[in-house]
């Protein structure tokens, strides 16, 4: 027995339905990234305020090394160098790292560094208060530079956590990118 | 009845002739076969992209393409044969017995049906194009993940669009697959009376417009990163490439239920059958296949355990996907149920149902090995899971619709196709398909990885037995073209019940049915069903 009324009705809520979930799609984004800071998965840093950083309690009984590693994306011509290989830290303290980077060619170029900390479930408690990344950096033809971070190691990680690695890799800013091509 | 509807009638009864019935169609049976015919011919296409790979497999060392030109034929091997051959195939099965299993005039939205099949030439057409173009076609694989889709050529935005138009199409499909289920129903056929050809349909279109404009959205964002200037997946400005497999496989998983789903229905009609007792297990069947389809979304990233996901995450989506085991093992203790003490015969659709049996549940077995988290990471991007997906997908859904042609072709025509030459096709079918896809099992295990043109000599045996194998299949799904073709010119004629274990409305039909069948709605009764 033919329903028209339904036919519609049915059709209506269904397209409807098909929009929605092309939207969740897109939502999946924000999701994830969300989901990401929650966990600390993707290597996602840890962030410390200068009000939070002057309460810190120092374990010096603990010691924690830290490892430091560079990578420079495809068509980049920098060369990143971390100027210290591994620095012992105690969780609590603050600690300045640097890096040097330096543009290579005869070209002004825009980076930009993604930081990324493994192990992840050591990730969170890493914290940042000042940091190179995201932002971009214009570096004249030959130019080098001294790059700083800023951070401790959080006195809650977990104890099984012997040593973390930081990495910083220095993608061509997309700004540059299109100037380019 | 008024005089008026019926005169209608008789006014729609002259179908248009040539090329304006089947451009215009907006008659169920008509674009039921036009999708089959559609379905056959890019199941040639995809097929003789195979016979490429697994030509160029036959020995060690680069023979007769360069690995670009392989590259494109691994993908778009993929994508006709997901996209082009068995969704289509199924859409048509849909467009062609759902009204008649209901007790339907017809479906309930004819015109966006015909726009629905009328879109897929123009999608393969752009897909197929840019085989032909400088650059050569899509090569990144089928799962289309940056960043090394993005560096695909000129082909980049035909894929695209070419994904786009799929999607749009088959949400059409189930758009209307569901309203008519829904609301076209003859009086007493009440959905725990549907035919579980139907059900399964009804949950498939659910899967469709639940999965497929995710795929759309990632496949947009894939645009828009290469040449719009976004980051979604662009590390450089924030994005992550993962993010992508994600959204992928969110889409994906569900996809291969969308693949396997109809299978599963056609298999519960054939199977009853040919063993002359109702199908075993009835609402257990309803409720499996819908918990297969619920639990489709929380399982994705068992395609992705190798990405580096914290170890809660691999034990949840290791745990969720050995959960589908449990609503599939009910589906499958059902149909060895049915056949347990029936007086079973074994005609070519029968033969085609138990190897469909047999093989999915071995395809299943290697599924679960798969979803092992730390078994994968051996197994992961092998041929292992080469060897998994083809049992699934080509000893599973092929075989079922291949069992379907077989079971309504007679219903189709009118005309009993020639049996002995089936029997041959499905011998041929069933050896070959095994000798070609179960070495690869072992193939995967020894290491050798998957989409590849070159490979280490150790290799060599078992991928000369596969690439025989492949061969000898791809032959003899010529004479399953040829048993059509001599079906559709004539034979002996069909009964309307056609065979003797036969349940259902569509039987009540004369053979082939009527151009508009059920203008006047049956009465649909519990004894319809009954042996």
């Amino acid at each position: 027995m033919t329903k028209v009324g339904g036919i519609k009705r049915t059709a209506v809520i269904l397209t409807t339905v098909t929009l929605l979930m092309f939207g969740f799609g897109y939502a999946l984004v924000p999701l994830y990234d969300v989901f990401c800071e929650v966990t600390g998965l993707n290597g996602k840093t840890g962030r410390i305020s200068n009000a939070e950083a002057s309460k810190l309690v120092v374990d010096n009984q603990r010691f924690i090394t830290i490892q430091f590693d560079s990578n420079i994306n495809g068509n980049l011509a920098w060369k990143l160098k971390a100027d210290q290989n591994i620095l012992k830290v105690n969780p609590g303290k603050f600690y300045v790292a640097t890096y040097t980077v330096e543009n290579m060619i005869n070209e002004e170029i825009v980076g930009q560094a993604i930081p990324s900390v493994s192990p992840q479930i050591a990730s969170l408690y890493f914290k940042k208060s000042d940091c190179f990344c995201f932002r971009n950096q214009v570096l004249k033809p030959g130019e080098k530079k001294k790059l700083t971070v800023r951070f401790e190691v959080d006195k809650d990680i977990p104890k099984d956590v012997e040593s973390l690695t930081l990495s910083y890799t220095f993608f061509r800013a997309l700004k540059d990118n299109k100037k380019a091509s | 009845m008024s005089s008026q509807t019926i005169a209608d009638h008789d006014h729609h009864d002259h179908k248009p002739v040539g090329i304006k019935r089947w451009l215009f169609s907006t008659n169920h049976k008509d674009i039921g076969t036009m999708y089959l015919v559609f379905a056959l011919i890019m199941f040639f296409i995809g097929g003789s992209m195979a016979m490429v790979i697994r030509a160029e497999l036959f020995q060690p060392g680069l023979q007769f393409v360069d690995p670009q030109f392989y590259n494109s034929m691994v993908t778009v091997h993929a994508l006709v044969m997901i996209f082009g051959a068995v969704m289509p195939a199924g859409v048509g099965l849909a467009n062609w017995m759902i009204p008649i299993m209901i007790g339907a005039p017809d479906m309930a939205l004819p015109r966006m049906n015909n726009m629905s099949f009328w879109i897929l030439p123009f999608a393969f057409a752009l897909l197929l194009g840019t085989l032909f173009i400088d650059g050569g076609g899509p090569a990144g694989g089928w799962t289309m993940y940056p960043p090394l889709v993005l560096q695909t050529g000129k082909a980049f935005p035909y894929l695209i669009f070419a994904v786009h138009f799929l999607g749009v199409s088959s949400i059409m499909g189930a758009i209307n697959i569901i309203a008519t289920v829904f609301n076209m129903r003859a009086p007493g056929m009440t959905l725990m009376r549907l035919p579980l050809f139907v059900w399964t349909w009804v949950i498939t279109a659910f899967l469709l417009i639940a999965s497929m404009p995710v795929l759309a959205g990632a496949v947009t964002m894939l645009l828009t990163d290469k040449y719009f200037g976004t980051s979604f997946f662009n590390a450089a400005g924030g994005g992550d490439p993962v993010l992508f497999q994600h959204i992928f496989w969110f889409f994906g998983h569900p996809e291969v239920y969308i693949l396997i789903l109809p299978a599963f229905g056609i298999i519960s009609q054939i199977i009853p059958t040919f063993a002359r007792k109702p199908l075993f297990g009835y609402a257990s069947m309803v409720y499996a296949t819908a918990s297969i389809a619920i639990l489709s979304f929380f399982v994705w990233a068992h395609h992705m355990f190798t990405v580096g996901l914290p170890i809660t995450g691999e034990l949840f989506f290791m745990y969720a996907t050995m959960l589908i085991a449990v609503p599939t093992g009910v589906k499958v203790f059902n149909w060895v149920a049915t056949m347990w003490k029936g007086a079973m015969t074994f005609e070519a659709p029968m033969l085609f149902a138990i190897a469909f049996v047999i093989l999915f549940t071995i395809g299943g077995f290697s599924g679960l090995m798969l979803g092992i988290t730390p078994v994968d990471f051996q197994y992961h991007d092998t041929y292992f899971v080469v060897a998994h997906f083809h049992y699934v997908l080509l000893t599973g859904a092929v075989f079922a619709l291949m069992a379907s042609a077989y079971y309504w072709l007679p219903k189709w025509t009118g005309y009993m196709y020639d049996e002995k030459l089936a029997k041959i096709h499905f011998w041929l079918s069933a050896i070959a398909s095994n000798v070609l896809f179960f070495p690869q099992h072992f193939l995967g295990l020894a290491g050798m990885p998957r989409r590849i043109p070159d490979y280490s000599v150790q290799f060599a045996d078992f991928n000369m037995i596969s690439s025989l194998g492949g061969f000898a299949y791809g032959i003899s799904q010529l004479l399953f073209v040829y048993i059509v073709i001599k079906c559709v010119l004539g034979g002996k004629k069909a009964t309307s019940q056609v065979w003797e274990g036969a349940r259902g409305l569509e039987w009540t039909l004369s053979s082939p049915p009527p151009f508009h069948s059920f203008t006047k709605p049956p009465k649909v009764t519990k004894a319809l069903m009954d042996y």
